[in-house]
């Protein structure tokens, strides 16, 4: 029995005049609707191991299942068609307009032209491309607008499994961002298994569900997710490859809702100053959220209190920035060093008042 | 009729052309007959040789070597020297005809196949095109400019040789050529001269505006700014 839907059983790869193999003895299993992305060094076999799923590269020994069947077992043109491809470069063909690129393998595999028609329109939706854009060539689009199309071409036939090349690559940083945003998107609802090549391993640990770290000859260094590979790198390979700020990359990946807020000062506009005080120093706090009927309304401190008989005399201030159960740890963080309240507090998507978020409690997390 | 009053010839005597139409219709004709043959033919040698050579690139210098050689050959000489095999006749012609056709349409039909965009080949045959669902619907549709300015300069440059085949006795237009240097009379050389360089004007602009009408995606370059243009 297969153990997931793409399977590497001893895979390797030997190219002629070669010094070194480019892939040795790869073996991995890829579950169904996972993302993994393979990263590691330029020359580490990464592209190589992706090609040899869609024999665009024939291995030398090994084999390789893909949903249980071994891919050398079957006609390269038939597997190809049923396995999306996404590269670098896109390699939209320039003379065929957005629509006709999309409909590409609709086309091989012998859809009528309604049925293309109707998915093609589809996929537009799903990648917010414009209607006006789908008669237009290649040439005519925008990096970001091209590398959109590719991917939409790649899913049109809605394969099971997806490969892609360093997708992002060529695109400018900020385009890359909302891509990579986009796809993460797209990806997670449409279930699609997806391998993924990147020499970016900050685009990985966004990117992955889980990551492969390949060192030369295509050596698993480590298959873990990116919160495990973070937190508990294998070895110095991985180390130094995953680079300097690994606790702040962590911290992008935990959500507030994975580590639940705590009590902190509160008090409402109706207590008297007294009751606000000491509602203060229970936390040690000189200041307290100002809380009136489950909505946040701001912030007091001790010295706005001075001659005021209660909370409600005072306007309370506006935090600088607060979070909700959906930010990373990363943002909270961010949202205690701005603070004067040296706190981030977390609200709900409605702006009440859930409680609030220490520093200390963060730095427990990831230690 | 001597030097002497060949200076007093008109360059062009319109009483003779106007009673030779009929004549200069059919070598008109001749002319267009004998170069689209050459050029057709040539092409149909050369297409095949071209996507050989792309393909396995060790045969392509054989292959242009030889080509080369035809080319160089002086066309006055060819002629002559395929007269002993082939006589006055259209193969003679079209075998000089063809055989200088072969270097420029190889050329130009491996350049435009070798300039087709890696990713666009690659992306399709990762998407599962067969070798030749990539020829016919990628690298040959790609490659049609640079295809078709080869065709343009074969079909200029036989234009131009046709006239040379009237020394084996077909010519198109050439004949007037000859006539008009035989018998020292300008108007039908200036005719058949005038005629063959419009012919290879009109040849060329057809064939550009033939390309330009399949290709219209070759002409465009600037990204287009619209909603959502991230």
């Amino acid at each position: 029995m297969p153990n997931g839907m793409i399977s590497f059983r001893g895979v390797s790869k030997r190219f002629p005049n070669a010094a070194q193999p480019a892939v040795e003895d790869l073996s991995l299993d890829i579950e169904e609707g996972e993302t993994v992305v393979l990263v590691g060094p330029s020359g580490c076999g990464k592209t190589t191991t992706m090609k040899m799923v869609n024999r665009l590269i024939e291995p030398t020994s090994g084999s390789i299942l893909v949903d249980g069947r071994d891919v050398l077992q079957q006609d390269p043109v038939a597997l190809r068609r049923g396995i999306g491809y996404v590269i670098q470069t896109v390699g939209l063909m320039p003379h065929r307009t957005v629509a006709e690129n999309m409909a590409t393998v609709p086309r091989l595999v012998g859809w009528d032209d309604a049925r293309t028609r109707t998915r093609v329109e589809e996929l537009a939706g799903i990648f917010r491309l414009d209607r006006e854009l789908l008669d237009r060539y290649p040439a005519e689009l925008s990096g970001g607008q091209r590398q959109r199309v590719g991917a939409a071409r790649a899913l049109a036939a809605d394969p099971p499994v997806m490969l892609m090349d360093e997708p992002f690559a060529a695109v400018d940083p900020i385009v890359r961002a909302s891509l990579q945003d986009q796809f993460l998107d797209i990806l997670r609802r449409l279930r699609k298994t997806v391998v993924f090549v990147t020499h970016d391993i900050d685009e990985a640990i966004k990117m992955a569900d889980r990551i492969v770290i390949l060192n030369r000859g295509a050596k698993v260094e480590q298959f873990a997710t990116p919160e495990e590979i973070l937190r508990a790198p294998a070895n110095a390979f991985v180390e130094g490859f995953v680079g300097a700020e690994r606790g702040l990359k962590r911290l992008a990946l935990i959500r507030v809702a994975d580590v639940g807020s705590g009590e902190g000062p509160v008090v409402s506009p109706s207590d008297d100053a007294g009751v606000a005080r000491r509602a203060m120093a229970a936390f040690g706090s000189d200041w307290a959220s100002v809380v009136d009927g489950g909505r946040l309304l701001g912030w007091v401190d001790g010295p706005a209190l001075d001659g005021r008989s209660s909370v409600g005399e005072v306007a309370p201030r506006p935090f600088a920035a607060t979070v909700t159960a959906r930010s990373s740890l990363r943002q909270a963080l961010d949202a205690i060093v701005t603070s004067k309240a040296r706190m981030a507090v977390v609200v709900d998507e409605d702006g009440r008042y859930e409680g609030v978020l220490s520093i200390e409690r963060i730095s427990q997390e990831i230690s | 009729m001597s030097v002497a009053t060949l200076a007093a010839e008109p360059l062009v005597r319109w009483s003779w052309v106007g009673s030779h139409l009929d004549l200069v219709r059919s070598r008109f004709l001749e002319h267009i007959e004998l170069t689209v043959l050459a050029v057709v033919i040539g092409f149909v040698i050369s297409f095949p040789l071209a996507v050989y050579a792309h393909r396995h690139h060790r045969v392509y210098a054989p292959i242009t070597f030889v080509a080369g050689l035809l080319y160089t050959i002086p066309s006055l000489a060819l002629f002559v020297l395929l007269i002993p095999l082939t006589g006055l006749s259209v193969e003679s012609a079209e075998i000089g005809l063809v055989s200088y056709t072969l270097l420029i349409l190889i050329r130009n039909i491996v350049a435009g196949l070798a300039g087709v965009p890696e990713d666009a080949k690659e992306a399709a045959r990762g998407m599962g095109y067969t070798n030749r669902q990539l020829l016919w619907r990628v690298e040959v549709p790609l490659a049609l400019p640079v295809i078709v300015a080869g065709v343009r300069i074969a079909t200029v440059t036989t234009i131009g040789l046709v006239t040379v085949t009237a020394l084996i006795g077909k010519g198109g237009l050439g004949y007037f050529i000859l006539l008009g240097l035989q018998q020292f009379f300008p108007t039908p050389t200036v005719l058949g001269s005038v005629l063959s360089v419009a012919l290879a004007l009109a040849a060329d602009g057809l064939l550009l505006w033939a390309q330009r009408l399949v290709t219209p995606w070759a002409r465009v370059r600037q990204p287009v700014r619209v909603r959502g243009a991230a």
